[in-house]
């Protein structure tokens, strides 16, 4: 048995995290470097404010959507309509919330949320039977979806952007729970209870093995078709979450702009986070890291002095820059090792 | 192998009167009997047949239409629909091209809002147009360029390293045109304005003849040359065109050139009917173009497919609009799930194609 | 007549002790061509020499090196140190163009083609005629044609290549290599989809090729095949150089000798410890088959599998074994007939159903078909079983260790390393991790497809030990294989499969591989008709 404290050190120098983690960090010291108290929180009426909470909010959404991105992204698939879902799912809510009787009880608010939920399981159950049914693409599965269900979701509003009248709804992102914001809350509750069952069950393996090799997991006696399906659903059901998130932070349902691109900036949260496009072994705490990034970075543009006009090159910048970090064949391009790339050994 | 010949059959001893009229109905009868067995037993060659689909959806969508409402068979409203979407075509036959190798080109929406800018503020600093064309295509040839070496020698997926691309682009966009720019110069306006008349009072933009023309030249670079070839050839096999010789680096590289090129093209064409610069412009424009694509009969997964397709893919996207528009009580949201309806349609249609092709 | 040495250590194959060559000198001299991949050594210091005119064979057992030496010499791979000299001066080829510019052309043994392009463009792509800028179709394929017909094969140039079934694909990529005017064409195993027929007339192509002064590499494990057409030969054994001999001068005892070396005593071992393993005396088959078939793949066939026994399924490639042993396992549904387990009707129309029967299946592709190269050992190991037990239970940490532990030790895996990336383990290695897999599942009947395919020969003796082991516990055992000598080592019963078709059965009483080509060959008549 080695020395105890040696394999920690050793796992955190060298777990793929490093990069993400420390690309936040670097933009937290420049931040610090313009503004000294960038990092400073103030308890107000029992609420904290700040910064830091201010990007931990504000990148929940992301985060919410990243969760459910990263597990089809480990299956080798992809999501492009969680926009589109996000959308429906405030739509739902809040035109069942002006349609009710009593548009601000509790009850009222509970009950749009369930049936959003629903709503979204059901779109879920619909990429997945494309998928995993009928074989089809997911690019363009999903891309069927996001085409159509921004229609769908102008069509439950009337195209007429539905402004509602319920705190109770607003909490999710307005509210505060144990001082800390209850989107905050929700975003990390979910990114916990994802973690545990993924990797405390087999959930997490089979979800890899089915992205690494779906045929050989199909021959182990895996349940491929299930899982494929299973994070489908999951995925809707977090664009739904942040869908519902959205709609409450403007007390409305837009079906034009809400959680417009955000499918995006998911995968980018995920690809930064380390799980490849590929499909395979995922981290849904580098997708959280992700998340932070993305916000982090749009922050620190503004927090500088630079003009919100330049976010979107940032992030050109930022992606290019993972993905030549990442890809092994890259990195030995740039040592300038190998003349010719090697294939892999093939048996005879 | 040599084929064994019949013995010939022996002629009756006693000749009969040639009846002539005998003959000839014999004769027509059998060429008859060949016509219809012909087309009994043909198949179109399978590659083409989704193509085929979506051209009978157009001509059954044009029918319906007809029916429906009055003036909808009037030639001019098929001739409106390459009017408008003159740009789309080009960028359409682009992304074609990106998609045959297996990859795929999210830049080309924004490509075409920086080419609108790049115009826009070279025309208003008094730059010749001729220059300014340059630039607009410059950009859209280094932007694919960038492209292509990112995915070709650096192992970064094309979905990626084209997402990076629209946001560099679109970066730039906001950078260069915070607002709106007008397009102003006398002879871009002239040019946009101007008519091609047709026999029969009909009448094309300009923009239409150059689309088609690059139609065209897509089409047979694609099936005439041997960068073309190889083009269909990395989209069946990359390995196998690899061992065979070809050169794959630079068609890979130069398909992504190309889908620059043509969104460059195209944002011309784009600058040329809205006359004016702005970022926000073509916001989305490449899943229409990658929609008209699929609905065209390319697969995602590359070595099948036509241009020829993809333009009519476009036409079926435009056509759904023009119903919508004729109709007037639909509202604008219906364009978007009868998109989404026909693009699983033909998806759908698709896998049906090739799941009989692999049994 | 003279004959190389044996060497007592395969790696001091010395090329300076090779028979007086012709008075030609060699077109390609590849020198000392070592080659290793993330640190396994493929090839270690192997020399070749091909000389104009001369038909030269590769010989040696699956993961010998051929492959590699081939793609070595075609500018697919690069090489760690030695060189490589064509027409006495040293060349660099960095890629397969480069190669074929230089006149060595290669047809590989999984047909390199596209199949969504034309016959016709297939062979003249990169080399079309032109016109205007553009290709000239016509006379594309009118080349294309003219080539063909010269070895009369009778096909489209403008059909598409898919159309074809794979034996004509090949012809048409051997055709696309002589096209070139090639001055080197090197052939990896083109007979192994071709027939009797076919073989002959690529033997005739072959012929003319020589006469006209082409060097031509054959690669091939069909020892008659080779006899019968090549002139020298270069056998290779785990990436050694074990010598060169002329053919005239030597037999093909010899050359399997050259191939297996003394490994060949181990094995022997084997025979007679195997021949020692009954069946179970249970007379109710532990799986009984009935008219099981599949529409274009497999035509109906009937087996019974005894405990403890094991049942070897001989045929050459395309008989339909794999496809067989797919139908048994529910990999692929069949679509007539009946199994039973244990007198329990089923027919398994997944792998989980077969699992859940105890029935375990190891694919002959295991790379596309069995590893998970970015999980552990450990997970590889245990997928199946976890699988099994569903997502919900987890196999908690404590029996992880203990059975990863074991089967490692069990079955000599190295590294021995639980966490260790399959991804970086040998053939051989992953192998044994696949297998047990399988073990772990404690199944009842085991279905291996090619096990010892492409490893060295120290993990195939471990291999085939394995299998007698089993048999001798009780384990009912499906054994496909292509090397016949694997198959008679082991087997108690023998089932003998042609053209999709079972044609023979008997029990392994003292049978010869040239019994059992016979058989495929159709000689033996008579127990044709008795077991047909």
């Amino acid at each position: 048995m080695s020395e105890p404290r040696t394999p920690v050190l050793q796992r955190l120098r060298t777990s793929p995290l490093v990069w993400p983690v420390g690309a936040v960090l670097t933009l937290i010291v420049i931040n610090l470097i313009a503004h000294s108290d960038f990092l400073s929180v103030q308890l107000v009426h029992g609420h904290m404010y700040g910064n830091v909470i201010d990007i931990a909010r504000n990148s929940a959404p992301v985060l919410l959507v990243g969760l459910g991105m990263t597990l089809v992204i480990a299956t080798r698939g992809i999501d492009l309509s969680v926009g589109a879902i996000a959308a429906i799912a405030g739509a739902v809510a809040c035109v069942f919330i002006s349609d009710a009787s009593s548009e601000s009880a509790v009850g009222t608010a509970v009950e749009a949320c369930f049936l959003a939920m629903a709503v979204c399981v059901v779109l879920g159950l619909w990429n997945g039977f494309l998928v995993s049914v009928l074989g089809i693409q997911p690019i363009i599965a999903t891309l069927v979806l996001m085409t159509g269900g921004r229609g769908v979701a102008m069509l439950i509003t009337s195209a007429q952007i539905t402004t509602i009248h319920n705190s109770n709804y607003e909490f999710i992102s307005d509210g505060f729970v144990f001082t800390l914001p209850f989107a905050i809350l929700l975003a990390l509750g979910l990114w916990a209870l994802t973690g545990l069952i993924a990797r405390r069950t087999a959930l997490g393996l089979l979800i890899e093995a089915v992205g690494i090799n779906p045929e050989a997991s199909r021959l182990a006696g895996v349940r491929s078709r299930t899982i494929i399906w299973t994070v489908y659903v999951f995925s809707a059901l977090c664009a739904g979450l942040a869908g519902l998130m959205i709609s409450a932070n403007t007390s409305a349902a837009d079906a034009n702009s809400n959680g417009l691109w955000i499918e995006l900036d998911a995968i980018l949260a995920v690809v930064i986070g380390g799980t490849s496009l590929a499909g395979g072994r995922f981290s849904l705490t580098g997708t959280m890291i992700g998340a932070l990034f993305i916000q982090t970075l749009k922050t620190t543009i503004t927090a500088i002095g630079i003009s919100p006009d330049y976010n979107y090159l940032f992030k050109a910048i930022v992606v290019i820059a993972v993905c030549l970090v990442q890809s092994p064949k890259a990195r030995a391009r740039l040592v300038g090792l190998f003349r010719v790339p090697r294939k892999q050994a093939v048996t005879a | 192998m040599t084929a064994t010949t019949l013995p010939s059959a022996t002629e009756p001893v006693s000749p009969q009167r040639p009846r002539r009229w005998r003959r000839v109905t014999k004769s027509a009868w059998s060429v008859l009997v060949t016509i219809w067995s012909f087309l009994r037993t043909y198949r179109p060659p399978t590659r083409y047949v989704p193509m085929l689909a979506t051209l009978a959806l157009l001509i059954g969508m044009f029918g319906y239409g007809s029916i429906r409402f009055t003036g909808f068979s009037d030639p001019q409203v098929i001739l409106g629909l390459f009017v408008d979407n003159a740009h789309l075509i080009v960028l359409a036959v682009g992304v074609t091209f990106v998609i045959l190798t297996g990859g795929i080109d999210l830049s080309v929406g924004a490509m075409v809002a920086l080419s609108t800018i790049i115009l826009a503020r070279t025309l208003a600093a008094g730059w010749p147009l001729p220059l300014a064309v340059l630039v607009v295509l410059l950009a859209g040839v280094v932007l694919g360029l960038l492209h292509g070496v990112v995915i070709h020698y650096f192992d970064v997926q094309p979905f990626i390293a084209t997402l990076a691309g629209m946001f560099l682009a679109r970066g730039l966009c906001y950078l260069l045109a915070p607002h709106s720019i007008p397009i102003t110069n006398h002879t871009m306006t002239s040019f946009a304005e101007a008519t091609v008349n047709l026999p029969g009072g009909y009448w094309v933009t300009r923009m239409v003849i150059i689309a088609l023309v690059v139609v065209a030249v897509a089409m047979w670079v694609l099936h005439r040359t041997r960068f073309g070839r190889t083009v269909y050839a990395i989209g069946g096999s990359e390995d196998s065109a690899l061992l065979m010789g070809l050169r794959v680096a630079r068609v890979k590289i130069g398909v992504y050139v190309i889908s620059g090129l043509c969104s460059a093209i195209g944002g011309l064409l784009f600058g040329l009917y809205i006359l004016s610069g702005y970022s926000l412009h073509a916001v989305g424009m490449e899943l229409d173009a990658i929609a008209a694509v699929v609905i065209g009969g390319t697969l995602l997964t590359g070595g099948t497919g036509l241009v020829f397709g993809s333009m009519l893919g476009v036409l079926v996207l435009g056509t759904i609009l023009t119903y919508i528009n004729f109709d007037g009580t639909l509202s604008a949201w219906w364009t978007k799930i009868a998109a989404g309806i026909l693009l699983l349609l033909f998806v759908m249609l698709q896998r049906l194609v090739t799941r009989r092709q692999r049994t | 007549m003279k004959q190389v040495e044996l060497s007592k250590d395969p790696a001091a194959g010395d090329p300076s002790q090779q028979p007086a060559a012709g008075t030609a000198t060699p077109i390609v001299e590849m020198t000392d061509i070592s080659i290793a991949f993330g640190g396994v050594p493929a090839l270690s210091k192997v020399s070749l020499r091909l000389f104009p005119g001369e038909v030269h064979a590769l010989m040696g057992e699956n993961g010998a090196g051929k492959s590699t030496m081939i793609k070595a010499l075609t500018g697919v791979y690069a090489v760690d140190s030695g060189h490589v000299a064509l027409d006495g001066e040293r060349r660099h080829f960095h890629s397969p163009a480069d190669s074929q510019a230089a006149g060595i052309s290669t047809v590989y043994q999984e047909v390199n083609l596209c199949t969504n392009l034309t016959v016709a463009e297939n062979m003249m792509l990169g080399r079309q005629p032109r016109r205007c800028g553009g290709s000239d179709r016509r006379a594309m394929n009118r080349q294309a044609q003219e080539i063909l017909e010269r070895l009369g094969l009778d096909v489209n140039p403008s059909s598409p290549l898919s159309a074809h079934p794979i034996a004509i694909q090949q012809l048409v990529a051997i055709a696309r290599a002589v096209s070139v005017d090639a001055r080197v064409l090197i052939l990896d195993e083109p007979t192994s989809s071709l027939d009797a027929d076919e073989v002959e007339k690529l033997f005739e192509v072959m012929r003319t090729l020589r006469a006209r002064g082409v060097a031509i590499v054959f690669v091939s494990h069909f020892l008659d095949q080779v006899f019968q057409i090549s002139d020298r030969m270069t056998v290779l054994r785990n990436g050694n150089l074990v010598g060169e001999v002329m053919t005239q001068e030597t037999s093909q005892l010899e050359v399997v000798k050259m191939m297996i070396g003394r490994e060949l005593e181990v094995l022997e071992k084997l025979e007679r410890e195997s021949s020692d393993t009954g069946r179970g005396s249970t007379d109710q088959p532990v799986l009984k088959v009935l008219g099981i078939g599949r529409k274009g793949s497999v035509e109906a066939v009937d087996l019974d599998l005894y405990e403890g026994e094991v049942i070897g399924l001989a045929g050459l490639l395309g008989s339909g074994r794999t496809e067989l042993a797919r139908l048994l396992f529910g990999a692929d549904a069949a679509d007539r007939g009946e199994l039973a387990v244990r007198a329990e009707p089923t027919r398994p129309r997944t792998p989980r159903h077969a699992i859940k029967r105890k029935i375990a299946f190891a694919s002959e592709n295991r790379r596309a078909e069995g590893v998970f190269e970015d999980l552990t050992v450990a997970d590889n190991m245990l997928l199946a079983l976890q699988a099994a037990r569903g997502w919900l239970r987890p196999i908690p940490t404590g029996m992880r260790n203990r059975i990863v532990r074991e089967y490692i030790e069990a079955l000599d895996i190295r590294p021995t390393e639980p966490n260790a990336l399959m991804r970086n383990l040998s053939g051989g290695n992953q192998q044994k991790v696949l297998l047990a897999r399988w073990l772990i599942t404690q199944p009842e009947i085991l279905i291996l497809d090619e096990p010892t395919r492409g490893i060295d020969v120290g993990a195939k003796a471990q291999i085939q030990q394995l299998v007698a082991d089993l048999s001798r516990r009780g384990v009912a055992v499906v054994f496909i294989s292509a090397e016949l000598e694997e198959v008679l080592r082991l087997s108690d019963r023998l089932v003998v499969m042609r053209d999709r078709r079972k044609i023979d059965e008997r029990p392994n009483d003292d049978v010869k591989v040239s019994d059992v080509l016979e058989i495929i060959a159709g000689a033996q008549a008579s127990e044709e008709r008795d077991h047909v």
